[in-house]
């Protein structure tokens, strides 16, 4: 049967699975939504293109199923760009549909014309322009597949209108065959091996796990390794939910803002097992400060992020869950660590995580009240700052693909669409985005897209009058010289009500628990406006260039 | 260190670009680079000389590439046997005269004098690194006044 290219578009979208599609409308890919009217596929209308690529990320974050987004030539595609890139560094699945000027136009500086694939080329991890009809399907069958096996990423599919009206026969490609495509799923026997006989001999072991691990599905092979060899685990900010938080073998987030104690048993370990981690500067701090006396095991799917920052005893590339699962059954004797365990211990109980009470409500206590209110069990978004480490350090996270956060590229604005993608992929979760004063107002307009299609998300902010996390760095780094970090807001409560969403605002601890109970009961998108301590900071604090375990804010 | 990377890639626009992004992206210096198209006309081959002595950015450079889709084999050709060539062009200042000691410098290299004006000659050259390093030493005392070269490309065995 001949269709038109849009058609073969849909179609192919259906066949690959695709449940929703995010995106906004324009005029080089009108043939698109043309077809799409009657198509029977759901499409959630963003209030701007960022926020299309944001929620197909949330979502694909909170279901590990592909994100699709879908907008116009030129502006449509740029302002998907700093959602690309933000799935880009967070190795997350995501195909970006967009419209081109027709194939003749290409290079005339039409109107509505960008470069689109030279624009995202270093932030995709591939991606396509589609010049003829006939090889439509064959590219958004590679699409979906590239970007969802090996280390997923974001693909870019660029259409121009012509290719969307052209007809041709649809042949659905069963099989996908890319000859220079083959990711390593399977760990080399011999090194796993050698990592098991490494662990057994090694006296201060720390299990290191990142987002691979929330990937690859490998929590409960984390879980039993570390169990199996009885050694503490810390995780990454995109780790987070990959151990129960609540393990009395957990150490909790390390690195700039992470417990002192996973720092300092970090530096002071002579084996860590990296698992899905790559090692960046967050976690490190001052590189060759790093770990001295440590060897390193890692296990990663891209080769590249193995010896790029550290130097690594044995790398082996591969599926965390896979090459877990064999290095759990290599390993027959677990190591003698009782010493190491009692120390860590120590560093527990010398270095705990504590905030000092004050006047104002305290932004880690609205946390752990949402901790306690969905007891655990929430996936919680944030934005980027303050609040971000707040939520990170003091929600008791025990599933993975519950907190969804923007750990690359650090994307202010990312939180509340992503929040609005999760809660479509995952509705019968309860989903916060937490959110300070200043991120929320980034993408503040997709209000509108969860009231018109009944998005219940809560969103918390921690309103504190000022850019925090860089009003904090301007306190501890530049002598409290404030320099464009107080930030006005808008009434958030009448700004929610003037959308048809509620708000609510709490100025007194007391108000904290009742406030969160409503709105979790509320059946709308509701906004909870928490007016709280000013100047508080985020710590323990490592600063930036610092070996990590040169922390602020670490003793009580 | 110089290392002559041969990468083979797929036929299809875009790929320099992705390659050469990648070396700009993570400020990787090229010293040279030649494309062409292979005995399979859906493959071409890259080959790109890199200037680095730190064996963790040559490791990086070619995981790097391995990654980009498009790329489907990478080689480091200086590990292995192999012989890398250059083909270049040089211009020189000239006099009638001195074309006899020009001959002279010429034979002793794969080389030879192609063109020649009242003031001017131009020379081709086929040699390795050091093969046109020496002949260029030599034409230096006639005057270098232009320079093109092709670029390296090598195989191995």
């Amino acid at each position: 049967m001949k269709l038109s290219g849009s058609s073969i578009l849909l179609e192919c979208l259906k066949r690959e699975g695709v449940e929703v599609v995010f995106g906004y409308p324009g005029g080089q890919i009108l043939p698109t939504f043309d077809k799409l009217y009657d198509f029977g596929l759901k499409f959630i209308l963003t209030r701007h293109e960022q926020g299309a690529a944001h929620a197909a990320d949330g979502y694909a974050r909170a279901t590990g199923k592909v994100g699709v987004c879908l907008a116009t030539s030129g502006p449509g595609a740029t302002n998907l760009v700093t959602g690309i890139a933000n799935a880009y560094m967070d190795s997350i699945p995501m195909v970006a549909i967009t419209g081109q000027v027709r194939t003749t136009l290409i290079g005339n500086d039409a109107f509505q014309e960008a470069d689109i694939t030279g624009i995202t080329r270093p932030i995709t991890k591939h991606n396509f322009l589609v010049k003829d009809v006939k090889d439509l399907a064959r590219i958004v069958r590679e699409a979906f597949y590239i970007a969802s096996t090996g280390r997923p990423g974001p693909v870019l599919i660029d259409l121009p209108t012509d290719v969307q009206f052209a007809e041709t026969e649809f042949e659905w490609p069963e099989e996908v065959k890319i000859r220079s495509y083959n990711p390593t799923y399977v760990g080399h026997p011999g090194q796993i091996k050698r990592a098991a006989k490494f662990i057994t001999k090694s006296k201060k072991p720390l299990l290191y796990i990142g987002g691979g691990v929330i990937t690859s599905g490998a929590s409960l092979e984390v879980l039993e390794l570390a169990e199996k060899i009885n050694c503490p685990v810390t995780w990454t900010l995109m780790g987070i939910g990959g151990f129960p938080s609540a393990h009395k073998q957990s150490l909790g987030m390390l690195g700039m803002h992470g417990t002192a104690y996973a720092n300092h048993s970090i530096m002071e370990s002579d084996l860590i097992i990296a698992v899905g981690a790559r090692f960046d500067d967050r976690v490190t701090g001052r590189l060759d400060a790093f770990a001295p006396s440590a060897s390193v095991i890692h296990i990663d799917i891209d080769p590249s992020s193995i010896s790029k920052n550290v130097k690594v005893e044995i790398p082996i590339v591969g599926d965390c869950r896979n090459v877990l699962r064999a290095l759990i059954d290599e390993i027959d004797k677990a190591p003698e660590i009782a010493a190491w365990l009692t120390h860590v211990e120590g560093l527990k109980k010398k270095f705990p995580m504590f905030y000092k009470e004050k006047s104002k409500i305290l932004p880690q206590y609205v946390i752990e009240q949402i901790d306690e209110v969905t007891k655990g069990d929430a996936i919680i978004c944030t934005e980027v700052g303050q609040h971000q480490m707040w939520a990170a350090q003091w929600y008791k996270y025990s599933k993975p693909r519950t907190f969804l956060s923007s750990g690359g590229l650090g994307t202010m604005g990312f939180g509340f669409p992503a929040a609005m993608g999760a809660k479509i992929g995952r509705p019968e979760k309860t989903v916060f985005n937490i959110a300070g004063d200043g991120s929320i107002q980034m993408n503040i307009q997709e209000l509108a897209t969860c009231v018109a299609n009944n998005i219940q998300v809560k969103v918390a902010i921690l309103n504190n009058g000022y850019l925090g996390m860089v009003r904090q760095w301007q306190e501890l780094f530049y002598k409290r010289r404030y320099s464009h970090t107080p930030i006005t807001s808008p009434d958030f409560v009448k700004l929610a009500e003037s959308y048809g969403a509620v708000g609510i605002r709490v100025e007194h601890k007391k108000d904290v628990r009742p406030a969160l109970e409503r709105a979790i009961k509320t059946d709308n998108t509701v906004f909870i406006d928490f007016l709280v301590e000013e100047e508080e900071n985020v710590f323990p604090m490592v600063p930036a260039g610092e070996a990590i375990n040169n922390i602020i804010g670490g003793l009580a | 260190m110089k290392h002559t990377i041969s990468v083979m890639v797929e036929n299809k626009f875009g790929v320099l670009a992705r390659v050469a992004g990648l070396f700009s992206a993570r400020g990787y210096n090229i010293s040279s680079l030649a494309v062409s198209e292979t005995l399979d006309p859906a493959i071409s081959r890259m080959t790109i000389v890199v200037d680095t002595k730190d064996e963790a950015i040559l490791e990086q450079i070619e995981k790097q590439l391995n990654k980009l889709i498009d790329v489907i084999t990478v080689a480091d050709v200086t590990k292995k046997e192999h012989v890398d060539r250059e083909l270049i062009l040089v211009k020189v200042s000239y006099s009638a005269k001195e074309k006899a000691k020009l001959e002279n410098i010429l034979s002793k290299f794969v080389a030879k004098l192609i063109q020649h004006k009242e003031d001017a000659a131009i020379i081709e050259a086929v040699g390795d690194q050091a093969q046109i390093k020496q002949l260029l030493e030599e034409l230096d005392r006639f005057g270098v006044t232009e320079l093109v070269r092709t670029g390296r490309i090598a195989m191995a065995y």
